[in-house]
């Protein structure tokens, strides 16, 4: 027997408008890391919608989420008073069963005879299960949620952590405001009973507010210094920063990481205007920029020529009674503080030249499998090298492109990159211009980690093309040769990034570079797949770069793609589009016969050709050699119009002749025109790989 | 202002201990945070510790960076559910008037790689200064919490900045006579810092090193989890002078840290054996 829930047309069961309710949820906790506000929001709704669609309550009209520091809100619209019934119709025997098959199902389902449904000539059984309060579905459902909610890292607290099995939070929970219209749910969880009283903001306005209904949540914290949606502090944030800028008469450095940061971290977000020392200007702008952002969370600015300003603005929580006077002198104290730090490193750094901070690499391990940063620095220096010397990157001086692989790495090992790890490079390319460093070595220190990620600034400076692209080839040589490859959604060492970056460099400088000669085959297809990744993007079919890459030899990333982009072009034409159906027709019989060419080709008389044989075979005769030529001139456009010119003779010998005639030896010859066929549009591509 | 922490703390049924004497990285390291969270036994304590921390020297020449300064610590097992509203009672009691300056609780998972410890909590701001640590334990030695202790430990030097207004640490009056905090320890850490970053006989601190952890082991084969735990310590601050040295490289450095925390691990273990019976009578249902 089957068991088929049907529900009961909504619109029969459904409360009057008049009963739908709002719910309100708030989770109030100690301060919630910023960067986990986001993301607990989304699952909040997430968790909600689907506890509710567990227990069949109809969609709400709409579900607003708000994350504060200290609260974790969800406002769901419109619910209705309860969950509809539904009916659950269990199939019985047919009408037609023996007395005794009845008895059991009556028994089974408890009804009689005269309340069983006959259909079809099988009896069902309908019971009809009513439909819950929707205040006692939440009181189930919100303790589920919060249980299992998903946070990065969550704690015990409290006597209740004498067990591990204690509730966990992100920090400790301390209140549970949940109402649905005007009635509190009840609820509880790790010991804390829901109800209607919050508190509000923890400097401003600390004791017990009694919340009506989720109507006036949003405006009763407001009163009580608590801005709830956090899009109102993010542009109270923003356009608080840029208007203290623009009335000091200097533009904001806008930074909408900063701006959410800053938001998560008050409640009543307020920005104020410090400056620092002038003096510290001295210092490189990234440094003090990183540090008052990464350190700090400050803003900073521009002034009118463009130039790094001496000025910062924090976000306080608070509004003083001195305007913040005080909090912005502190800040400042602090700021001055961190700069004294950098200058320190920054000043104590340039008194040691690069070469001898190269010389430290050796202590350094670069991997327990593969030495230390010296060993690599050298393979890197000896690749840039002959990168230059084969003139694969051209224009370049090899001693420079050699000179500044040696010193690349160098930074690692100084005071400020060993604070602030994502200057490297950077302050490599700082301390070798201060050092008398050339000023194109400087370039290929500073610019040798690019380009990193999508989007991000190729480098074309001919040394800075040597260093990065000898660096990243020699990453992915290195870790493929120890096995240590990306699998999966593993890539410890950004190998997939380092692919992306050496094909970016290859085609941005037009590097003529033949893949093969510097790696292996399980190399060369790891590239072939960042190639597809790359070029998706970019709107290549993927397959397309596979029918190039089938014809195998073809590893110059430059000609294989002017040969993508040509084919693309070519297939994307009604002759190209026939083409390939051609050639498929033609490949799909070869196959279907199993057609291998005998050494001493079947030479039926010309004379026995029919027409439009003998012109296909003509037409080949005129396209081979072009497609060929083209192919080698690089002229991929010329060898794709050479095989457009077949399209009309394979059409019209598919129309008129019969390939399998029963003379096996005109059989085997236009067996072996289609197999000419196919190898003239292999020469340009291999038109299996092609969908469609 | 450390007399107005122990009065405050102690009317708050925390007992007031005395600087632990020995050289250690933090007050987390003192026996009284480390051992005293491990078991169900409730411990509310306070005390002032000073701490080294060699590669943070900077030769006396740094406002705000020291390589040998004071932290106030307290630790309160199980954690009070108003310990936020106490710890900002206690900076009200030092004179930090939170109407007037910025308070922020910024996350900042504290985790110590050589204790196997670690704990979710803040570094609590004063207008974008970091005055204290708040940290929750989630684990010590490598053992479950059972229950969670709350742990706050405040920047002395810090503080006493904030509440006297100087920009320089240096310039803190140590007392109302004239007497400056850089009278005081300027030629100590100037003097320290060319010892713990250029003058160290470093094979000397690698045998001590050595000489430590084998004692450690010594006390642990004889069950006395205190003077193996006291050996840890001593071990931990060898490789911190080490590592102010520049001695140690990337691969080493993972596995003396490993090291020591093997050895705190040890210890926090031979704690836990040693007090189980006890515990579990006092605590039925508690186990390890």
């Amino acid at each position: 027997m089957t068991v088929t829930v049907d529900p009961v047309p909504a619109a029969l069961l459904a409360p009057a408008p008049g009963e739908r309710a709002d719910f309100l949820l708030e989770l109030r906790s100690e301060e919630i890391p910023a960067r986990m506000q986001d993301k607990a929001r989304e699952e909040l709704a997430h968790r909600f919608r689907h506890e509710m669609a567990k227990a069949g309550m109809p969609q709400s009209d709409g579900i607003d989420t708000y994350a504060t520091p200290r609260r974790l809100v969800l406002i769901a619209r419109g619910l209705p008073g309860a969950t509809p019934a539904v009916a659950e119709e269990v199939k019985g025997p047919k009408a037609s069963a023996p007395p005794q098959a009845l008895e059991g199902f009556l028994r089974k389902t408890g009804l009689t005879r005269e309340q069983l449904v006959e259909r079809n000539g099988v009896l069902f059984a309908v019971t009809e299960k009513p439909g819950r309060a929707t205040a006692d579905v939440l009181a189930e459902a919100i303790p589920t949620v919060i249980r299992a909610f998903p946070w990065p890292k969550s704690m015990r607290w409290g006597e209740a952590s004498i067990s591990t099995e204690a509730p966990r939070w992100v920090r400790p929970l301390h209140g549970i405001v949940a109402l649905l219209g005007e009635e509190v749910v009840p609820i509880e969880v790790a010991g804390i009973a829901s109800g209607a009283t919050t508190l509000g903001h923890r400097f401003h306005h600390p004791g017990p507010i009694t919340i009506g209904s989720a109507a006036d949540y949003v405006e009763k914290l407001h009163a009580c210094d608590v801005i709830v949606d956090q899009d109102q502090r993010r542009r109270l944030i923003r356009d608080g920063a840029a208007a203290l800028a623009t009335e000091a008469g200097l533009e904001l450095i806008a930074d909408e990481g900063l701006v959410a940061e800053n938001a998560g971290l008050t409640e009543w977000p307020v920005p104020l205007l410090g400056r620092f020392d002038a003096a510290f200007l001295a210092v490189p702008p990234e440094v003090i920029q990183l540090t008052a952002r990464v350190n700090q969370k400050y803003f900073v600015c521009r002034d009118a020529s463009g130039a790094l300003a001496n000025a910062f603005i924090c976000t306080a929580n608070i509004v003083a009674p001195d305007s913040g006077a005080r909090i912005v002198q502190g800040n400042a104290k602090v700021l001055a503080a961190r700069l004294a730090d950098a200058r320190f490193f920054y000043e104590q750094d340039l008194k040691v030249p690069l070469a001898d901070q190269a010389g430290k690499l050796d202590r350094i391990v670069f991997h327990e499998k593969l030495g230390t940063v010296a060993d690599k620095v050298d393979r890197v220096a000896r690749l840039a090298r002959r990168l230059v010397e084969q003139g694969i990157v051209t224009s370049a001086d090899p001693d420079q492109a050699e000179r500044a692989a040696r010193l690349a790495k160098a930074d690692l090992v100084t005071g400020m990159v060993g604070e602030f790890p994502e200057l490297q490079g950077l302050m490599g390319g700082y301390y070798a211009a201060a050092q008398g460093e050339d000023p194109a070595v400087a370039e290929a220190i500073r610019d040798h980690y690019k380009p990193v990620g999508q989007g991000d600034d190729v480098p074309t400076a001919p040394a800075t093309v040597a260093v990065s692209l000898a660096d990243k080839l020699d990453s992915i040589a290195q870790f493929f040769a120890v096995d240590l490859k990306p699998s999966g959604s593993k890539d410890p060492f950004a190998l997939r990034r380092s692919a992306l970056g050496v094909i970016a460099l290859v085609l941005d400088n037009g590097l003529r570079f033949p893949l093969a000669s510097a790696m292996t085959r399980e190399v060369l297809d790891f590239f072939a797949d960042r190639l597809k990744v790359q070029q998706r993007e970019a709107g290549v079919r993927h397959d397309l770069i596979d029918a190039v890459f089938a014809l195998g030899g073809e590893d110059d990333l430059v000609r294989l793609l002017a040969r993508v982009h040509a084919l693309q072009a070519f297939v994307g034409t009604e002759d190209g589009a026939n083409l390939l159906a051609g050639y498929k027709r033609a490949a799909n019989i070869l196959k279907k016969e199993g057609y291998v060419p005998s050494d001493v080709p079947a030479q039926a008389g010309t004379t026995d050709r029919l027409p439009d044989e003998a012109a296909l075979h003509a037409a080949l005769d005129a396209a081979e050699p072009r497609a060929r030529a083209a192919v080698a001139a690089e002229d991929f456009e010329g060898a794709m119009a050479a095989l457009a010119s077949l399209r009309a003779p394979i059409d019209a010998f598919f129309n008129t002749v019969t390939v399998n005639d029963p003379d096996p030896a005109k059989r085997e010859s236009r067996l072996a025109l289609l197999a000419r066929v196919r190898a003239a549009v292999h020469a340009v591509a291999d038109f299996s790989r092609i969908e469609g | 202002m450390i007399l107005a922490l122990h009065d405050y703390w102690s009317a708050r049924g925390c007992v007031i201990l005395q600087p632990y004497d020995m050289e250690m990285g933090a007050g987390t390291f003192h026996p009284a945070t480390t051992l005293r969270a491990l078991g169900p036994d409730p411990w509310n304590a306070a005390f002032v510790q000073p701490c080294r921390r060699p590669t943070d020297g900077r030769y006396g020449e740094n406002p705000n960076r020291l390589g040998h300064y004071y932290q106030y610590q307290v630790i309160l097992k199980p954690s009070p559910p108003d310990l936020q509203d106490l710890y900002l009672g206690s900076l009200s009691a030092i004179g930090v008037d939170t109407a007037l300056h910025d308070i922020r609780f910024v996350e900042d998972d504290w985790e110590s790689p050589t204790l196997g410890a670690w704990g979710l909590g803040w570094e609590v701001w004063c207008d974008g200064m970091e005055v204290t640590q708040f940290t929750y334990f989630q684990q010590m030695g490598g053992y479950d919490c059972k229950p969670v202790a709350g742990e706050l430990t405040y920047g002395l030097e810090r503080l006493a900045m904030y509440i006297q207004d100087v920009d320089n640490v240096y310039d803190l009056a140590f007392n109302d006579a004239g007497v400056s905090y850089g009278d005081v320890f300027l030629e100590n850490e100037r003097q320290m810092s060319r010892w713990n970053f250029e003058v160290a006989d470093t094979d000397a601190l690698f045998d001590l090193f050595r000489k430590a952890a084998a004692e450690c082991e010594n006390c642990l084969d004889a069950r006395l989890p205190i003077p193996a735990y006291e050996q840890a310590i001593k071990a931990s601050h060898v490789f911190n002078t080490l590592q102010a040295r520049g001695v140690i490289s990337v691969a080493e450095r993972q596995a003396y840290i490993g090291r020591v925390r093997d050895l705190a691990k040890g210890a926090c273990g031979a704690w836990m054996e040693k007090n189980a019976d006890a515990w579990q009578a006092r605590f039925p249902g508690w186990t390890a």
